[in-house]
């Protein structure tokens, strides 16, 4: 039955130890330690936090680049299609202003040509008409030494009138 | 206060010793010696020779004061000295004829093996957690822990998250070194008790009183008017059983740090009965022919290792549990400050 009467002794001294021991292990092992504890473990969570931000932020960024590849792929091509028509206008046209210079080029070359050839048929003209008064000139002369002959052209002329 | 350190033997023949080897051996006894307190620290008994050390005595009376010696002056409770003797390992008055003098009262605060054994755990423990926490103040809360830390602050940890958190709720932080303190103070105190040879602390029905005073004062301390009110006039039940529950309430105010302060002091103390008496069983077997003896000694061994090995957890799991239950009655003697009508029962 000794076992359980608690000794005074004994309990006085527990008492001692344990408030000795309360006293300097909150003051220089708990505090410190707990403070330390919570202080990581909100590092921690804080770190996890914003490691799950920065990821969500990746991927926004992302998405974002692939959009922005995207509309950059597609305005190139616009450009590319927007050029290639131009290009093709910027042909056509020229190949038609040559087209219409070479035609007017060659329209003024048929007009001088014709003036050319006008201007040569007239002088032509003038030339057989002189040509032609020189020989009737002379004709004439000849002619007019023979008298039935004479007669015979005047009927001839005459009778050339009437078809006329 | 002075310890004294060096290891003296005692030569003297103790004829009446309990571990004598000439005479009958009395298991009952021997255990019971093994896991009591006792005024030196005995390690060992080589033939006739006590390896022990002596402790300081110290002995308050009203009438003759304070008086403080080693304990070697008693000579294993042969001599009275300074008017004091040992009878039993305790210390009575005596006259001056050596008589025993019952108008004297002596109040014994000797540092006893346990009060030793304890003040060593302590310096240890403050030792250990102190440096630590250096550790901790030095390296700030980038660091991640290293060493010792990684075995001390799960259990920190563990304190905080499993015990002090799902019963005291928001207000746990400022109950935290009230139940580290307790829990490290019984588990280092637990574990020396269990190295061969060592004193059983945390299995002396006093270290146990005390602890559970202290729970006591703190819960009291923690008490709320919807405590005292469920205590005195138990809500939602008639008033004939009112009259009986108030009393049944009032009573488990007291049942509750009764029933810690046995459950650590019975728990360490069978633990050690029980290898002490695998142990036991060896010279009891010896007794009837040294044969026997040494034939059932690895069995006794076998079964001893196996207790031994529990006995490390029971050391752990006592410590959680007064720590745990004493978080359970301060969490009820403040509960009910949020929820008062989710709680009528």
């Amino acid at each position: 039955m000794e076992l359980l009467m608690p000794a005074l002794g004994f309990f006085f001294w527990t008492l001692v130890a344990f408030i000795i021991v309360f006293l300097i292990l909150k003051k220089f092992a708990w505090k410190p330690i707990l403070t330390t504890l919570s202080a990581r473990e909100k590092n921690i969570a804080d770190s996890i936090a914003t490691a799950e931000r920065v990821k969500n932020e990746m991927a926004q960024m992302k998405s974002e680049n692939e959009a922005l590849m995207a509309q950059a792929r597609e305005e190139r091509s616009a450009l590319l299609k927007e050029a290639r028509d131009a290009k093709d206008k910027i042909v056509h046209e020229a190949k038609e202003q040559a087209k219409a210079e070479a035609a007017k080029i060659v329209a003024d070359a048929q007009a001088v040509i014709n003036q050319q050839k006008m201007a040569t048929l007239v002088e032509l003209k003038n030339q057989v008409g002189v040509l032609v008064l020189d020989v009737a000139e002379k004709v004439l002369r000849k002619e007019l030494g023979n008298k039935p002959e004479q007669e015979q052209y005047i009927q001839q002329l005459a009778n050339d009138i009437k078809l006329n | 206060m002075a310890q004294p350190k060096e290891h003296e033997t005692h030569e003297q023949a103790n004829a009446d010793h309990k571990e004598g080897h000439s005479e009958e051996f009395n298991a009952g006894d021997a255990i019971l010696h093994h896991i009591a307190d006792s005024h030196e620290f005995h390690f060992f008994t080589l033939g006739e020779k006590h390896f022990t050390m002596p402790l300081p005595v110290i002995v308050y009376s009203p009438q003759r004061g304070l008086s403080v010696f080693s304990s070697s002056k008693f000579e294993e409770g042969e001599v009275a000295y300074n008017g004091y003797k040992l009878e039993h390992d305790k210390i009575v008055a005596v006259d001056a004829n050596g008589n025993v003098d019952e108008s004297v009262k002596a109040y014994d605060f000797s540092i006893t093996k346990n009060v030793f054994q304890m003040l060593l755990a302590v310096i240890l423990l403050i030792w250990m957690m102190t440096s630590i926490a250096k550790k901790y103040k030095a390296q700030g809360h980038n660091v991640a822990p290293s060493g010792f830390q990684n075995a001390v602050e799960p259990v920190i940890t563990f304190v905080r998250d499993d015990v002090a958190k799902p019963n005291l709720g928001h207000k746990y932080e400022k109950y935290m070194p009230y139940l580290l303190t307790v829990f490290f103070f019984i588990l280092i105190n637990n574990i020396i008790g269990l190295i061969p040879g060592s004193a059983n602390v945390t299995g002396n029905i006093a270290f146990t009183a005390l602890l559970a005073l202290i729970s006591f004062i703190v819960i009291m301390i923690s008490t709320n008017g919807h405590f005292w009110g469920h205590i005195f006039w138990p809500p939602g039940v008639p008033f004939l059983v009112k009259l009986i529950l108030i009393p049944v309430e009032l009573l488990s105010i007291f049942i509750k740090p009764a029933a810690l302060m046995i459950r650590l002091f019975a728990n360490m103390t069978a633990g050690h009965i029980v290898i002490l008496s695998f142990v036991s069983l060896i010279f009891i077997f010896g007794q009837m022919t040294t044969v026997a003896g040494w034939g059932f000694s690895p069995v006794s061994v076998a079964f001893s290792v196996f207790i031994y090995v529990i006995e490390i957890l029971v050391a752990f799991i006592q410590a959680f549990i007064f720590t745990n239950l004493t978080a359970v009655f301060i969490g009820q003697a403040f509960e009910g400050e949020h929820h008062d009508e989710a709680h009528a029962h």
